[in-house]
Formats: structure tokens, C-alpha cells, sequence
């Protein structure tokens, strides 16, 4: 009963601070996100009271205590829903800045205005629909492989939770304008506070289960969510350092000013994309090709080898968003050598991963899952060739500031990270739910090619989009003169923004048959439908020949 | 497997035993390159040459600013010219590391879906910017930018100038005491048709004083945005000599 009343009072203090910092509010969009927090609190303490057992709480049996004989899966299965949604609503929002760009009059101040909407797509994708699935999927694999329980079952909840307002508060920070404006780094002050609670204790969820592992060895996927989990608080905290105007307002000033801030920026910005969105997307690889395959990892060396040259060498890169800029040029040397460097580390990640099919190579024709991976992988490596060339000053000179960094991105971000979070979802569904099958393994093949499809629209149009833009910039002509206004080069990009438009629908698409076929998986239906491959038999030729004799 | 191999694997095989050798390993590892290149931007002189003219925003200039950064201009505007023909024959003189010494957050960009911005000051009239923000495509027909009908309709209400300017202060911009207790002050003064101009250019030098957005009447968020935009760019005289002199000194670009 007691630890019922201290939790029950923990909300309500949360509950009256919110209240109290809305009243005290110095700007409106501070009141919203703390009206957001009271609500967020009310709910936990409703929650915390009505659904305590007090018949069990009276005979001094407060829960039953948990089975340690089976994983404990329900943030797992909560992440892997959330992932999904914010899948959708994140793809959505770029589709909608995407039609922007194309038609400006779908701007619609201030709130939707494409400056507001931008940062709602990118943190959406990154952190709620990329977020999401690796705190799921590290939960799921840290517990396979440890062959243990969670440690700290309460606080794994209190992660996902936490991280959920983390992104509504970010989300609804960005429309009401609440931005520092470093590039995946947005959120204020406050809300960048409580990122680093959940953070920390994502961290002591992950290692105590680490420490309580009953195999000897910590398995390779292991090693890339811990070093993801230690350099990402690393990077958001020393990125986020800031001088609040007021503690009851959403305004804040960076620490950082000017050069100092704009390396600091990248240095987050760019590992950011390497330990968000590469190093603990190799944890999932790691895991679930082999499961998936059947197949041992190809190479225990290399995966050792790729893993410490990998997050020493990222680290560096940083400094190749800022080439020809006021940046020292030692620093932006230094950036370049180490971005072409990384692209071995990065490729010996790909080689690890596609030869794990060695011997089941089969399996990219017969199951759709694995294709999946496959195409996953492969644009990994087409990605971590493209960005080392971009890295190279000359091409940069050129690529720098265009559509080409979008799309690069892009086939990064859809092909690598969207490819292989479906795969896992799609692996993770019907375990999770104890269901014999996918509901469709037919929709998983239309999930595959409309998403293919709308990737290869998607980057071959930025590319022509920013080719076209640098070439049309640095234009000269025979008099000597520069060729093109800029005017003319925004109106030049207008049929690449459409088709870039089409690619973003036909990814989306196949992410709503994801949610179909995820839910009807939930439900417990299967479809009936012709398996995906059947070696055809004909019983009228399954005989002998029989010689007839000639008349 | 050579003798030396199988070495470097038994003594990975004590780290991938062991969590807190793997985690401090791998903070090591990861620690590195970041200390190694940012560290020494803060003591290195050369990393930003002293120019002259460079002064800290003005409170109406700076809340320009916040609005700028509210709104995510970043997102499509760069404010950072590279030092290349074309890009200094369009934009002009190639940005110096000076000029953002005083900006919190820096707003280099990294995507001109829309021109580079670093020395938009000055070339255009105030009357140009408040049409352009408000509808876009009556001046530009090609532009694409969203618009921002609501600034001119937005009152400047705030009244904590000096907490933003303290804040800003113990981010390492030399605003002085008295420069902050008149931040309300001069936020109203120099968007006003008949300020007084010595006055607030004795605290900030060369700041332009007038009704920026048209509508004398109203302080409005239209006012504190084109302050902003005509301030960008415009305290250094790059083509000064001293500043030439300076530029020739400097290495590496």
C-alpha cells in the first residue's frame, strides 16, 4: 500500500509543478508543453490508482511476482506499436514538406509553415519511428542473447514512457516554434533535461541487464547499443549545452557561438547519423539477419575489427558539413581523411551482414523478410560509398548545400534504416504476439517493392535536382557574366520536387500495408493466400515412361 | 590463424566479457577524434581573426534574430558564403569567422533551398522585405518560400529584453550593464519613425534606426525580423583596408 501511495504522490508532485510552471509561464508555447506534462501526469496517477489491485495490496501481496521464466516483452511489443505509428505520421509529414516544396501554397502560417514542419519530419523519423525500434528491438535482443530478464522492469517502462513525451513535446515544440534550431538537435532546454532522465535510464536498463547475463560472452549486437547508448548521451549533452532566458520559458541561447558552435553542431549533427542511425541499426543487423537466415555471422574477426575501427573513425567526420566555410582548414582536412577512411569500416559492417547469407542465398527469393535485409544492407554500403565521395572536398564544392545531401540522405535513411525496421518489425510481430504467422507474407512483398520503387524515385530525382542546382549556380557564361538568377534555379528543380514527391507516396504506401498486415497479425487472422514460392509438382508427369510399342 | 591473431582475439575475448571494460573502451575510443578537433578551436588564435566593426546585436536586431530562428529559416537559407567566384559574385565578400562570433546558435545552414543570406543587408529596401515576407511570389513569381503574413500582424510585446540579453551575456557576448537595462528601451527606440538615433548608435554603433515593417503605428514582429535582415552582413567593412590587410594574413582558405 505504501509503495502505492509514494507513486501516487510522485505524479501528483509532478502533476503540480507542470500546473504551477503553466501559471508562471513567461510565453505561451512554454504554458502549452507544460499543460502537456500536467495531462501526462494526470494520466500516470489515474493510472497508478485504479489499476493497483487493492484486494492483493490488502492481503500484503502487492503483484505477483514475475515469471523469470519468460522474457519480459511488454515494452517490446509497446515499442514495436509506437514504431509503427510514428512510421506513418513521421513518412507523412515529409510527404506533406515534400508537396510544399513542389506547391508553396500548402504552406499554411504559422503553424505548418515548412520552416516548423521540417524539424516535426526529421525528428520524427530519426527519433520516434528510428527510437523507438531500437529501444524496442535492444530490449528483445539484450534479453535473447543475455539469456535473462530485464534488469529493473519498472524503469525499462519508464523509458518508453518518458520517451514517448520526449516526443510529443519536441513535436508540438516545433509547430508552436520552441526550436534551438541545431539541425536533429531542436528541442529546448527543458525538454533536452528530461531526454537525458530517460537516457540515463535506458543506460541502467541496458547494462544491468548486461551484468545479470548468463552467457559468458556479451553477444556483437551488444556492442553496438552500448557504445550507441553511451556516445549518443555524449553527444546530446555537450550539442545541448545552453543558457536558459527565463526557467519558466521555452528561450534559450547555445553556449557555444559561431565556429565553436557550428563544429559542435556537426560533430553531433553527423554522429547523429553514425550512432543513431548506423551503429545501433548494425545491433539489428547483427541479431536479426542470422535469426532470419538461419545462418551463423560470417566473420567473428571482422565483426570486431569493424566494430572499434567503426565508432573510433565516425567520430571524426564531423567537419565535412562544414567544407570552404569559415572553419579552420585544418579541421575540415582532418574531417574529409577521416570520412574516406570510414568507408572501409562501413563496408566491412556490409560484407558481414551479406555474407551471413552465405549459403542460404536462396532465402532473397523465397522469403520476403530477407529480401528486405538484403536491400537494407546493400543501400548501407551504396550510402557509406556516396557520403565518403561527398565528403571530398572537390565534390562537396558542388554537392554542398543542394538536393544532392537530401537525397543522399534519403537513400541512407528509407533504404538502410526503414529497410531493415520493417524486417524487424516483421520478424518481431509474430513472436511477440505468439501468432503462428505473419498475417501476409504477400504484403510484406508489395511493403518491399513499393518502398524500392519509391527510394529509387526518391534519390534519382535529388540527385538530377542537385547536380542541376550546383551546376546552375557556378554557371558562366561567354560574357563573363554568372548565367542563371537564383529565381531561375528554384524554378528549374520543380518537376525533380514532383517525382520526389511520388517516391515519398510510394514509400508511404507500402508503410499503411505494414500497418495492415501488423494489425491483422495482432488480431490473430492469417491470410490465405499461395505460398510466396512452391517448387510447381505435376502429378500427370510425376510417373514412369512407359514404352509403348509401335503398331 | 597466425599466433599474433589469435592473441589480439583472447584479449578481445576479456573485453567482450567484462561490461565495464567494453563501455570504457568504447567511451575512449569514441572521445577521441571529438577532443582532438574541437578542443583546440577554443584556444587556437588564428581559429577567428579580429575584425573591426564587429559589435553584439541590438535588442530589436537579436529579437529578429529569435524570430529567424523560431520560424526555421535555417532550414532553406545559408548564412555562410564560400570563398568561391560565383558564390562571392552572387552573394558577395566570402563569409569570415568573425562575423558569427556573436551568434547564438551559429546559422551557417546547410541547404539553400532559398539564397544565401550572410549579406542580404542593405540590398534591399525595408519595403521589399516586408512584400517578400508577406507574399513572397508578388515579388519573386518563381519562390517557393512560405509566407509570413502573421509577423506584421504580430505585436512586440515582449518586455524581457534584458533577461535575453543576460542570457546572452553569460554565453560570452560583451553586452554592458547599461546596454541591458535599456534593452526595452531601445527595442522600441530604434523601430520607431523618429527615434533618437545618436542615442542608441552610442551604445550600438551604426545601427539603423526607423519604422522597418511600414506601419509607424505598431511594433510589430515584422519590425524586429527586417532590423535583422538589414543588419546581416553589413558591420564589417570587408573591402575596408585594414580589413583587407587582415584577410591577406589569413591562412588556409
Amino acid at each position: 500500500m505504501q509503495s502505492v501511495l509514494a507513486r501516487a504522490g510522485w505524479w501528483l508532485v509532478a502533476l503540480l509543478i507542470a500546473i504551477v510552471a503553466m501559471a508562471a509561464a513567461a510565453d505561451s508555447g512554454f504554458a502549452v508543453q507544460m499543460a502537456i506534462i500536467a495531462v501526462a501526469a494526470f494520466v500516470g496517477l489515474w493510472v497508478s490508482l485504479t489499476r493497483t489491485d487493492y484486494a492483493a495490496v490488502a492481503r500484503g501481496i502487492l503483484r505477483a511476482p514475475p515469471d523469470e521464466g519468460v522474457y519480459d516483452d511488454d515494452p517490446v511489443r509497446w515499442g514495436v506499436l509506437a514504431t509503427v505509428f510514428w512510421g506513418i505520421a513521421g513518412f507523412a509529414a515529409g510527404l506533406f514538406i515534400a508537396l510544399q516544396l513542389a506547391f508553396p501554397d500548402l504552406n499554411f502560417e504559422p503553424y505548418l509553415n515548412f520552416g516548423r514542419v521540417r524539424p516535426l519530419h526529421t525528428s520524427a523519423v530519426i527519433f520516434a519511428f528510428g527510437g523507438n525500434i531500437l529501444i524496442a528491438s535492444s530490449f528483445y535482443v539484450v534479453q535473447r542473447t543475455c539469456r535473462a530478464r530485464l534488469a529493473f522492469p519498472g524503469l525499462a517502462r519508464f523509458v518508453f514512457w518518458g520517451y514517448q513525451l520526449f516526443i510529443v513535446l519536441a513535436a508540438t515544440g516545433y509547430l508552436l516554434g520552441i526550436t534551438q534550431s541545431k539541425e536533429y538537435a531542436e528541442p529546448e532546454w527543458y525538454v533536452d533535461l528530461w531526454l537525458t532522465i530517460v537516457w540515463i535510464a535506458y543506460f541502467v536498463v541496458f547494462v544491468g541487464t548486461l551484468v545479470k547475463r548468463n552467457e559468458p560472452h556479451i553477444y556483437v549486437a551488444n556492442w553496438f547499443y552500448l557504445s550507441f547508448i553511451i556516445t549518443i548521451a555524449l553527444l546530446h549533452i555537450v550539442n545541448n549545452l545552453a543558457v536558459p532566458v527565463s526557467v519558466t520559458g521555452s528561450q534559450s541561447y547555445t553556449l557555444f557561438a559561431g565556429v565553436q558552435d557550428a563544429l559542435v553542431q556537426w560533430w553531433y549533427g553527423h554522429n547523429a547519423v553514425a550512432f543513431f542511425l548506423t551503429v545501433p541499426f548494425l545491433a539489428m543487423m547483427y541479431y536479426f539477419v542470422p535469426k532470419q537466415a538461419g545462418r551463423p555471422i560470417y566473420s567473428y574477426r571482422l565483426s570486431i575489427i569493424h566494430f572499434w575501427s567503426l565508432i573510433f573513425l565516425y567520430i571524426w567526420a564531423g567537419p565535412h558539413h562544414l567544407h570552404y566555410t569559415a572553419l579552420p582548414d585544418w579541421a575540415q582536412t582532418l574531417g574529409m581523411v577521416f570520412s574516406i577512411v570510414l568507408w572501409m569500416p562501413s563496408w566491412g559492417g556490409m560484407i558481414n551482414g551479406l555474407m551471413t547469407l552465405n549459403g542460404a542465398w536462396d532465402k532473397i527469393r523465397t522469403d520476403p523478410i530477407i529480401r528486405m535485409m538484403v536491400m537494407a544492407i546493400a543501400f548501407y554500403g551504396m550510402a557509406t560509398f556516396e557520403g565518403p565521395m561527398m565528403s571530398i572536398k572537390a565534390v562537396n564544392s558542388l554537392s554542398h548545400y543542394t538536393d544532392w545531401t537530401i537525397g543522399h540522405v534519403h537513400s541512407g535513411a528509407l533504404g538502410w534504416n526503414g529497410m531493415i525496421s520493417f524486417a524487424a518489425v516483421y520478424y518481431l510481430v509474430p513472436r511477440l504476439w505468439k501468432r503462428q504467422r505473419l498475417y501476409s507474407l504477400r504484403m510484406v512483398n508489395w511493403h518491399f517493392w513499393l518502398a524500392t520503387v519509391g527510394i529509387v524515385f526518391y534519390a534519382s530525382s535529388m540527385w538530377v535536382a542537385g547536380i542541376t542546382q550546383g551546376l546552375m549556380w557556378r554557371e558562366y557564361g561567354a560574357d563573363g557574366y554568372l548565367v542563371n538568377t537564383f529565381a531561375e534555379t528554384v524554378a528549374a528543380l520543380h518537376p525533380m520536387f514532383l517525382l520526389r514527391a511520388l517516391g515519398g507516396a510510394l514509400y508511404l504506401a507500402g508503410g499503411v500495408i505494414m500497418i495492415v498486415n501488423v494489425w491483422a497479425t495482432i488480431v490473430g487472422k492469417l491470410r490465405e493466400e499461395a505460398p510466396m514460392s512452391d517448387a510447381p509438382y505435376d502429378a500427370q508427369a510425376d510417373r514412369p515412361i512407359v514404352s509403348v510399342p509401335a503398331e | 590463424m597466425t599466433a599474433s591473431n589469435s592473441k589480439v582475439l583472447d584479449g578481445h575475448k576479456k573485453i567482450e566479457r567484462n561490461v565495464t571494460l567494453l563501455g570504457v573502451f568504447a567511451f575512449i575510443a569514441v572521445a577521441i577524434g571529438g577532443i582532438v578537433e574541437i578542443a583546440p578551436l577554443f584556444w587556437i588564435d588564428n581559429t577567428i581573426e579580429k575584425v573591426k566593426g564587429m559589435r553584439p546585436y541590438t535588442p530589436l536586431e537579436q529579437k529578429g534574430r529569435d524570430i529567424y530562428v523560431r520560424e526555421g529559416c535555417y532550414t532553406c537559407h545559408s548564412q555562410m558564403i564560400r570563398p568561391f567566384r560565383d558564390e562571392v559574385e552572387r552573394y558577395g565578400h566570402y563569409s569570415l569567422a568573425a562575423e558569427s562570433m556573436y551568434d547564438h546558435p551559429f546559422q551557417w545552414g546547410s541547404k539553400r533551398t532559398g539564397p544565401d543570406l550572410a549579406r542580404v543587408g542593405g540590398r534591399y529596401s525595408d519595403e521589399w522585405h516586408v512584400q517578400h515576407l508577406k507574399d513572397p511570389r508578388s515579388v519573386v513569381p518563381e519562390s517557393i518560400m512560405p509566407s509570413y503574413r502573421f509577423l506584421a500582424e504580430t505585436d512586440l510585446t515582449s518586455r524581457d529584453m534584458p533577461a535575453r540579453l543576460t542570457a546572452l551575456y553569460r554565453t560570452g557576448v560583451p553586452y554592458t550593464k547599461e546596454q541591458i537595462e535599456q534593452a526595452n528601451a531601445d527595442l522600441a527606440l530604434q523601430a520607431s519613425a523618429d527615434g533618437d538615433a545618436a542615442d542608441l548608435q552610442s551604445r550600438y554603433p551604426k545601427a539603423q534606426v526607423r519604422d522597418f515593417d511600414g506601419d509607424p503605428s505598431r511594433l510589430t514582429e515584422m519590425d524586429a525580423l527586417v532590423a535583422y535582415l538589414q543588419v546581416l552582413g553589413t558591420m564589417v567593412d570587408v573591402n575596408d583596408a585594414a580589413a583587407q590587410e587582415i584577410l591577406a594574413k589569413e591562412k588556409g582558405r
